[in-house]
């Protein structure tokens, strides 16, 4: 009989696949995982503290840190909240180019993780083809806010900039060339072998699991889950749009993989939509008071963000800081079901798995 | 050349001039490394939207490894307090040394070839095999623990892949009736063997880049789970022979799938004008690009994939392909 021993191993916060500075402790027996213990936190800034000592308008470029890879859903969801609050109707033109670099983003923070999670599966090559599709989305929201990743770009009551001349134009030629892309995509890395092999039943959970642990966005619906927030419950002006809710019924990363790839369509399907509705003019801003104050009482909205639903939570006493802002962060949510998952897999299996739930650790940490 | 000196007395002068031609051969081959590592980085570069090294020996970087090495060298020598000294530093020796000794039965023209010996392949298999041992001890002795997991997945997967890739050549043996790399590739006058041994060579093609620790297969210093695996301890000098040791062995298996495979330094017909060196340099740059290619293209299999793989599929192909092989010479060409 062999004497075998169970070793403890730190995976993170420096390893090159947990995306940032994320930490797993492992109690592996071989290559056996016997136990996973999560360590989050070092990226922790205390958005929500700081957020108390500041006015509305000087939070928002404190969101763009928190979920970096899609900064404008953060964007739109403090202001969304505020809004809200304050009862403000916001003008159309400016509705349409919110939507505009929300899918713009979507689609860019898909494709990042598309690149990276095949980065940590073993294959080099998609990741630069990724950013290459990328890098034009990231110029068109650098056209429209002067940022490349913290845009910055929303107000309470509307958007910083207007559209500058021709920009339309180039989402709508952005479309059919990023459809033609992600048939590429597909004939490189969807039918691969190994792939398949490195994807399928790996990281599988249900239904009811998935919805206990609070899971939202892809993590959701690869569980076979219709729900989306641009669908059930629609903010903005997304009941405007027609669109389909990918679901699959897998539950495992192979799922969570065409669910994000079918997403990828469904946002540009919307764009296509709103490039064709843009109002010719009006306003992009309301009309709000110089300094922003909500009312005395506490709102929660909820929007859909490419990592599931991101909410925010205002408690305010009348004055221009908010009481008490919380956030709720998708990506630390849907972390909570890896230790559960990691167990009895192995060290391959765990970075397939981690990716496979796409996590921000600018989020997961707040 | 060569042959001669075999054959004469041993002298001082002859003595010499062998370890002149082994240095000779050593420029030649770190000469290929530095290119290849180049060609590696420039084909891959291409193929994934990149220039790829640009600036160092103008633009198409040709002094970029000759830097990258130097730097090397300039590297502070380090060894982890814990490891376990004596084994660390021999580790990169051992896994350089029979990468470079595999060498010596390659025929690279139908002159030019170190030591015409009769068991060419299985020296150069059994040889190959030892390299297996610096790769444990190296992840053994740094005191690691993903050292170890690489390590010990360098084991399991090279000892997996050796039975294969033997297997594989056993149909080649068996049509050219020796183990001589010399007459393996004049029994290919008639035809390749890649055309008269399809599946040998798929599974050789197969086995031979696990046995590379290339992608798809390089799960032994895999990045993105065991950080750089067996080599992660490594630094300087000492981690730059080790990468010595895979590019030579890069080298040394695109020149034994050349030479049984391809017809080594036969010409197509027609254009026998050509001289052998420059045939031989043709199909070898070519199982070069395609190794490299694989290497783009492909995302890395996972372990227990790999195990259930080879003893699973490509030993019974490679079994299989010796009992047809086998029946068909027995039937048709007695």
């Amino acid at each position: 009989m062999i004497r075998t021993e169970e070793m403890l191993l730190n995976v993170g916060p420096q390893h090159p696949s947990t995306h940032g500075v994320f930490r797993i402790v492992l109690k592996i027996d071989g290559e056996i995982i016997k136990e996973a213990t999560p360590v989050i936190g070092y990226l922790h800034r205390g958005t929500e503290k700081i957020a108390e000592d500041l006015q509305y308008t000087q939070i928002i470029p404190y969101t763009d840190r928190m979920d970096y890879i899609s900064a404008m859903t953060n964007n739109y969801v403090i202001c969304h909240a505020v809004e809200t609050m304050m009862g403000l109707e916001v003008p159309e033109r400016a509705e349409y180019l919110r939507v505009m670099a929300m899918e713009l983003n979507r689609v860019a923070s898909h494709l990042v993780w598309w690149g990276t999670y095949l980065l940590d599966i073993g294959a080099v090559s998609p990741f630069l083809y990724a950013f290459r599709e990328r890098e034009m989305i990231v110029n068109m929201l650098n056209e429209l806010s002067g940022a490349r990743l913290t845009f910055n770009y929303m107000r309470v009551g509307g958007v910083k900039w207007d559209a500058p001349e021709g920009w339309i134009e180039k989402v709508a030629e952005f479309i059919p060339y990023m459809r033609e892309q992600l048939k590429g995509y597909h004939q490189l890395v969807t039918g691969n072998e190994i792939f398949m092999n490195r994807v399928k039943g790996v990281g599988r959970y249900t239904k009811a699991e998935a919805i206990n642990y609070s899971l939202s966005g892809p993590n959701l619906r690869c569980t076979g889950v219709k729900w989306d927030l641009r669908k059930n419950e629609p903010y903005s002006i997304y009941d405007r749009f027609d669109f389909d809710v990918p679901v699959s019924d897998g539950g495992d990363a192979w799922a969570r993989y065409q669910v994000r790839m079918a997403e990828i369509e469904e946002s540009l399907k919307i764009l296509e939509q709103a490039v064709e509705q843009f109002p010719k003019e009006g306003a992009i801003l309301a009309k709000v008071p110089k300094i922003i104050k909500a009312p005395k009482g506490e709102a929660f909205v909820r929007i859909e963000s490419p990592r599931g639903e991101i909410g925010c939570y205002i408690a305010s006493d009348g004055k221009k800081e908010p009481y008490r802002l919380k956030f709720r962060r998708p990506s630390f949510y849907n972390l909570q079901i890896l230790p559960k998952l990691l167990k009895g897999e192995n060290i391959a299996n765990l970075i397939a798995i981690l990716g496979a739930i796409d996590i921000v650790l600018g989020e997961v940490d707040g | 050349m060569i042959e001669d000196l075999l054959y004469s007395s041993p002298g001082w002068t002859n003595v010499g001039i062998f370890f002149l031609l082994g240095a000779a051969l050593l420029m030649v081959v770190l000469g290929f490394v530095t290119y290849a590592i180049l060609a590696e980085r420039k084909v891959m570069g291409f193929m994934q939207l990149r220039h790829g090294p640009n600036q160092v020996g103008g633009r198409w970087g040709l002094l970029q490894t000759v830097a990258d090495v130097l730097k090397l060298l300039l590297k502070e020598d380090t060894i982890p307090k814990l490891a376990d000294r004596p084994l660390f530093i021999l580790a990169p020796i051992i896994a350089f040394a029979p990468a470079f000794m595999v060498l010596a039965t390659i025929p690279f023209t139908d002159r030019f070839q170190f030591a015409d010996i009769g068991v060419g392949l299985l020296y150069y298999i059994a040889i190959s095999g030892l390299t297996t041992i610096g790769i444990v001890t190296g992840g053994w002795a740094s005191n690691n623990k993903y050292a170890l997991l690489g390590g010990m997945r360098a084991a399991a997967q090279m000892v997996s892949y050796e039975i294969p890739l033997v297997m594989s050549v056993v149909g080649v043996i068996l049509l050219a009736g020796s183990l001589n790399l010399n007459e393996i590739v004049e029994a290919q006058r008639s035809g390749w063997f890649i055309i008269l041994q399809p599946i040998g060579f798929i599974v050789f093609l197969i086995a031979s880049v696990a046995e590379l620790n290339r992608a798809p297969f390089d799960l032994p210093e895999a990045e993105s789970e065991l950080v750089a695996g067996f080599h992660v301890e490594y630094s300087g000098f000492r981690w730059a022979f080790f990468m010595l040791a895979e590019y030579v062995y890069f080298f040394a298996m695109a020149s034994l799938t050349t030479v049984l495979f391809l017809g080594g330094w036969l010409p197509l017909p027609f254009l026998g004008f050509i001289p052998g060196a420059v045939w031989f340099a043709l199909k070898f740059s070519l199982v070069i690009f395609i190794l490299i290619w694989f290497r783009v293209t492909f995302p890395r299999i996972r372990a227990d994939q790999l195990m259930e793989f080879g003893w699973k599929v490509l030993l019974p192909v490679a079994l299989a392909n010796i009992f047809i092989t086998a029946i068909v010479k027995q039937l048709f060409f007695m």
